[in-house]
């Protein structure tokens, strides 16, 4: 297989986008990354697109037809491939790309992520996200998807003494990066009394706990690396990709806990890569709840089973703590459109690499890793970046 | 080959909901003197349903109460009726939920009954009747309900949730149906029309014409058919629409208080209806012994009694009553709820 | 939940009135909901798996109580839900009713018959477990 990277990334604002449909929000994200590629249309051969559940959001199926035309490429007729995994879709998509480039099948694609989840009800869109839960065993009986998310933490505070602080101190560090994120939903820092007294939602979490409900698109052009300088000086290298699936429901698992899904993935990513968890120096996590992101820095490896509280509370993920996690203000500060998320998550580690991350940027960031969960922890995609000197 | 095995209860289950208003709180929401309802009625407080139960989920508990106490094959189980005036569907039987529930489905005979507050007594006369005519096996009829009541009205205080499950055989009979009969005449004293939500009553009229009526002729007719006296009963379980007029009607038929006390579950958790007699032998059940004698005539608008002559036999002693809650116990596991919450459970404030 | 899922939910009524599982009858290992075949055993185990009823006695392995409801469960907000271990393995979600919302990890509990939703106000009724502590 040969080495792919990203040439060009774009991403729309995260946010209640009233003013702006399903179509226009795919269709911004992609022309601002084939621009900043500096690609001509003609020279695209695939799309590929991640999207959870346009289908129920906005009663559109055939997505990836869609995005073709949205994005004027239907004369060229170039396959247009929507791929979904719950909220992993916009990363399972980019992976999907990557190996289409990597296999040889592709030389430049477009990968995309999209979800509108505002042109529903607040009720509906959580019953929608719902349906990346197991539907007849789970959600059926009545519990939601922070509901899960709060079970998890519930056993992880009984197993290993993560307290009610530390969920809330992941919160807090996430909105503190994302007043740094021009693109992200969630601008204002929050402290932790505020977390701590917001409305419960499913004990322990409240409502600054949870990730939002948003709107938005990113997308990233992908290229053989060989092509690549004939479009860039800083092309990102992909050196990692892993994917992996688990029991449907959270109940299924050996151990609530751990999210087998992510430990299996990353190791395949960082076999590939040839590198272990600490040569990390930056990473997007899925945090759609704060459990969420202590879970993923001990299944990634970042620290020990269990310490992920700790790791917040001794500030190791902050922006100048060993292993700094979410500088983009992550799925709680920077927003959650499911479909996209795991595209922006690209995009973050992409600007990191690049030195182009801002105010939010990790000094000498070299090795970047991006890391997407769906639903419960049923599937797992985990990528591995290199900025190329 | 006819059998000339004795026909009566194989064996029994109760289900009563958890959740409990005081007569006193409903009385304070509308205004009126708690202590004065209270005394009036003989009612203390009342059981109420959760949002997740209903005459099914009373039904199936009580049902699979009575599987615990004996060691019949559900598969063995020929007929269910389920006798309510709340089933949770107009149309689609209560009786095949149940059937599921307790593995007796598919070669199965299921209705529904309905008769006002005696649905389930008509139910155990249909099963012994099967059992007699060798067409079952053993026949499962259930009286249970979640009595719907229009906020502000008398019935509130009263109308409950509850149900029992009698399993009647023929074989290892823990009581024998000696004698039933039943008195019936269309007299409209309560009602509730299709597709409303409440029922209606006619007041007073519920009392000397209605209630008094049935429950003395029926009665009446019983004792003399078997040529029985009160003295002769240990038990004497009524209809108990509040917790006056099952004592007032024994009095005027010659039971004594004494006799009625042990089935006379209404002060403690209001009138279950459909499983108001039924509930109330249960709680005989559990304490009866060998060779005790019980009289039950159940009361259902409309209207007509049921009554039944039972003698508690030696197998009695052979049940393992513990194997299921007691009546007793049914009433004590409780949880009191205050009436925004029972207006919330009960569905008065329509919300969508 | 709207949308003609009656065939659905009638196809898994075994199951959610009386906890039908199956068993491999290789290794033993017991499945609620029942597996065409054991994940472990394979092809070994295909017309070898049995159906078996649990008990419905388990212990609670975690919990939350969920206090922003979705439409059909509303009116029981805040409930407790549950992931239970069975005494046969399986683990289940379900709700803890009967307990005050007092529920903890470790507590001892038992299947019991409750109405689970309901499809609106015209639609069918739907029935299945959920668990009480014992003592």
């Amino acid at each position: 297989m040969r080495d792919v990277a990203i040439i060009g990334v774009g991403l729309t604002e995260f946010g209640e986008l009233w003013d702006k449909s399903f179509r226009e929000l795919i269709a911004e994200a992609g022309s601002k990354a084939i621009f900043d590629s500096g690609i001509g249309a003609s020279e695209i051969d695939a799309l590929y697109i991640g999207c959870m559940s346009a289908g129920r959001f906005v009663g559109q199926a055939h997505v990836g037809a869609l995005v073709a035309d949205q994005a004027g490429f239907s004369h060229l007729h170039i396959p247009s491939i929507r791929v979904e995994s719950a909220d992993a879709s916009g990363g399972l998509a980019l992976r999907q790309g990557y190996l289409s480039v990597a296999s040889g099948l592709n030389d430049i694609v477009v990968v995309g992520g999209i979800e509108k989840m505002t042109d529903v009800t607040g009720n509906a869109a959580s019953d929608i996200l719902a349906t990346g839960l197991d539907q007849e065993w789970e959600t059926f009986f009545g519990v939601t998807y922070p509901g899960i998310y709060a079970m998890i933490a519930n056993r992880h505070m009984h197993d290993y003494g993560t307290t009610r602080e530390q969920l809330a101190q992941v919160a807090v560090k996430n909105h503190a990066n994302g007043s740094l994120n021009p693109y992200a939903q969630f601008k204002r820092p929050i402290d932790i009394k505020n977390v701590l007294n917001a409305p419960i939602v499913a004990s322990p979490l409240g409502m600054l706990d949870c990730s939002p409900l948003s709107d938005g698109a990113a997308a990233v052009v992908l290229c053989a690396l060989d092509k690549a300088k004939k479009y860039t000086d800083k092309p990102v290298k992909i050196i990692g990709s892993g994917q992996a699936s688990d029991m449907l429901p959270l109940h299924g698992r050996e151990n609530i806990c751990t999210f087998e899904a992510t430990v299996y993935a990353a190791r395949s990513a960082y076999k590939q890569a040839g590198i272990q968890p600490k040569d990390i120096d930056v990473a997007e996590v899925h945090d759609c709840f704060t459990i969420a992101e202590i879970l993923a820095v001990e299944d990634l490896g970042f620290v020990k089973k269990g310490d992920g509280g700790k790791a917040i509370e001794n500030k190791i993920t902050t922006l100048d703590g060993q292993i700094p996690v979410n500088t983009s203000g992550g799925l709680k500060a920077k927003g959650h459109p499911v479909g996209a998320t795991g595209v922006s998550q690209i995009a973050e580690i992409v600007f990191q690499l690049r030195g182009q991350a801002d105010k939010r940027q990790i000094k000498d960031a070299k090795v970047g890793l991006a890391h997407s969960i769906g639903g419960d922890g049923a599937s797992c995609v985990v990528h591995v970046l290199e900025a190329m000197k | 080959m006819t059998k000339n095995n004795v026909i009566g209860i194989v064996s029994y289950g109760a289900h009563v909901p958890r959740y409990r208003i005081k007569s006193s709180d409903i009385a304070r929401a509308w205004g009126k003197d708690p202590d004065t309802i209270a005394n009036g009625l003989g009612i203390n407080e009342k059981s109420v349903p959760s949002l997740d139960q209903d005459v099914a989920t009373i039904s199936v508990e009580a049902a699979r109460a009575a599987l615990a106490r004996c060691d019949i094959d559900p598969q063995d189980i020929d007929a269910i009726y389920v006798g309510s005036e709340s089933h949770p569907y107009a149309v689609k039987p209560t009786g095949t939920i149940v059937g599921e529930a307790i593995g007796a489905t598919p070669n199965l005979m299921v209705a529904d009954y309905e008769f006002a507050c005696k649905a389930g007594t008509a139910a155990i006369q249909s099963c012994m009747a099967l059992v007699k005519a060798d067409m079952a096996r053993y026949g499962l009829a259930i009286g249970s309900d979640t009595s719907q009541a229009a906020p502000g009205d008398a019935l509130e205080y009263a109308a409950s949730a509850g149900g029992a499950a009698f399993i009647i055989g023929n074989k290892n009979v823990i009581a024998s149906l000696n004698y039933t009969c039943s008195f019936t005449t269309d007299t409209p004293d309560f009602w509730r029309r299709e597709g409303n939500k409440y029922p209606s009553h006619g007041g007073r009229f519920t009392g000397e014409p209605a209630y008094f009526r049935h429950i003395i002729n029926n009665t009446k007719n019983l004792m003399i058919h078997v040529g029985t006296k009160p003295e002769d009963y240990n038990y004497a379980i009524f209809h108990q629409p509040n917790g006056k007029f099952p004592v007032r009607v024994a009095k005027m038929l010659g039971f004594s208080p004494e006799q009625v006390k042990q089935g006379l579950l209404c002060p403690f958790i209001g009138n279950t209806y459909s499983g108001a007699s039924m509930l109330g032998l249960a709680s005989v059940l559990d304490v009866a012994k060998p060779g005790d004698r019980i009289m039950v005539t159940s009361y259902g608008s409309g209207a007509g009694s049921d009554s039944f002559d039972i003698t508690v036999t030696d197998q009695i002693e052979q049940m393992q009553r513990n194997k299921a809650p007691l009546v007793s116990q049914l009433i004590e596991n409780k949880e009191y709820i205050d009436y925004a919450t029972y207006a919330k459970f009960r569905d008065l404030l329509y919300w969508e | 939940m709207a949308d003609a899922a009656v065939p659905r939910f009638w196809r898994a009524i075994p199951q959610r009135y009386n906890l039908i599982a199956n068993q491999c009858s290789t290794c033993k290992k017991v499945y609620f909901p029942p597996r065409e075949s054991c994940p472990y055993c394979r092809r070994k185990s295909i017309g070898k798996m049995k159906n078996i009823k649990l008990s419905g006695r388990g212990e609670i392995v975690t919990f939350t109580i969920i206090h922003d409801a979705p439409e059909q469960f509303e009116g029981q907000a805040p409930y407790p839900m549950a992931i239970i271990k069975l005494d046969e393995g399986p683990k289940i979600t379900a709700q803890i009713v009967d307990c005050d919302n007092n529920v903890k990890i470790g507590m001892k509990v038992q299947s019991t018959f409750r109405k689970i939703q309901e499809d609106g106000w015209v639609g069918a009724l739907y029935y299945g477990y959920k668990f009480k502590p014992v003592k």
